[in-house]
């Protein structure tokens, strides 16, 4: 493991689009755990189904964002970061995305749990996004959104379906619910970069979503007949890279390959 | 048991440029909403379809394959309901 990480300047434009990608890449690469072991066929195709979704997103996000890195650079230079440098050659510290995409996928009702709570929030954002002064992000976002619209959907349906359905899966389903509930503060965070963007209409301000947010989760939770957990202390730290001590195993095994064999192909 | 609480469903396509939707399999779901969902996730993954129908497999009534020479032996030997008797003139184009 000779490969060093990358350096990044993050500008506050490279830093929102780390943070979305991180995002997309480590959820999809959480999902795609489940290949092969989903309790069912049907799953264990729309499981991946929804990861690839998602890698397609970070790609492009990563992409976008080593134009933007080099072009801060003073003076600008050509770009020498790409989608795989950005994915495989940064650590866990340097990782920007929220706590509650790296959870581990726990049981089935776990996994939906954590798509849920997620998708509430990614699926207006990136609605809101298509509204962006930053056309290429506004492009992103169009294709994003129809895709975590079905997320969103597909992800509802189950969670009614555990919640409302047998005691064992009632039961389970509030536990995930109850565990992942103090990882949704964060998805709403704003710091001095974030704000940055969203004073120059680059970015929604996730206050304002926060009511679509409320509202989605309350009536799928009331089909469910799920208690809402309270809001109480919430994490924090993803945004920063402070993570929890499962991400840093997750980018082992994603990275171990390119940082081993750099450049490989197959 | 969990046959039980996610019966069969069987999944009907219609692609792009198909007038009919046609049967592509079958999948187990809790219920019509899932079996949808599930028969995009599993059935329409490379393009293939713009509507879906999913179909209860106990709702389909089947012939007996043992009736199978009382049904379809007798048509063997009436060749001329195929439309092959007849010249189509050229003015009609592609049929």
């Amino acid at each position: 493991m000779a490969t060093t990480s990358v350096a990044v300047l993050e500008t506050p434009l490279v830093l929102g689009l780390l943070r979305r990608a991180d995002d997309a890449l480590v959820l999809a690469h959480r999902l795609s755990e489940w290949c092969g072991h989903a309790p069912v066929l049907e799953e264990d195709i729309a499981l991946p189904n929804i990861a690839l979704d998602l890698l397609g997103t970070a790609r492009a996000l990563y992409e976008y964002a080593a134009e933007v890195e080099a072009g801060a650079h003073v003076p600008p230079r050509a770009p020498v970061l790409d989608e795989d440098a950005l994915a495989f050659l940064r650590d866990d510290r340097q990782y920007r995305n929220a706590l509650i995409t790296e959870r581990p996928n726990g049981d089935f009702a776990h996994t939906i749990a954590r798509q849920f709570l997620f998708s509430a929030l990614a699926d207006p954002a990136w609605r809101a996004l298509m509204q962006s002064a930053d056309a290429r992000l506004a492009a992103i976002a169009a294709k994003a959104e129809k895709e975590s619209a079905y997320h969103l959907r597909h992800s509802a349906e189950w969670l009614i379906r555990l919640g409302d359905g047998t005691e064992l899966s009632h039961a389970r389903a509030q536990a995930a619910v109850d565990a992942l509930w103090p990882y949704t503060g964060e998805m709403f965070e704003a710091d001095d970069a974030e704000r940055a963007l969203i004073d120059t209409g680059i970015t929604p301000d996730p206050a304002g979503l926060r009511p679509v947010f409320d509202r989605t989760v309350d009536s799928v939770f009331a089909e469910a007949t799920l208690t809402r957990p309270a809001d109480g202390w919430m994490h924090s730290g993803g945004r920063i890279g402070r993570h929890s001590e499962h991400l840093g195993p997750m980018l082992a095994e994603m990275q171990i390959l390119p940082r081993t064999f750099p450049g490989a192909t197959w | 048991m969990s046959r039980q609480l996610t019966p069969l469903w069987e999944v009907f396509i219609r692609s792009r440029n198909g007038l009919a939707h046609k049967h592509v399999g079958s999948l187990h779901a809790a219920d019509a909403t899932m079996a949808l969902q599930a028969a995009r996730d599993v059935y329409t993954r490379r393009g293939e379809g713009l509507s879906i129908w999913v179909v209860p497999s106990t709702a389909i009534v089947a012939s007996d394959p043992v009736d199978k020479d009382m049904l379809f032996e007798p048509t063997g030997t009436k060749i001329y309901r195929h439309p092959s008797f007849y010249e189509v003139p050229e003015d009609v184009g592609h049929m």
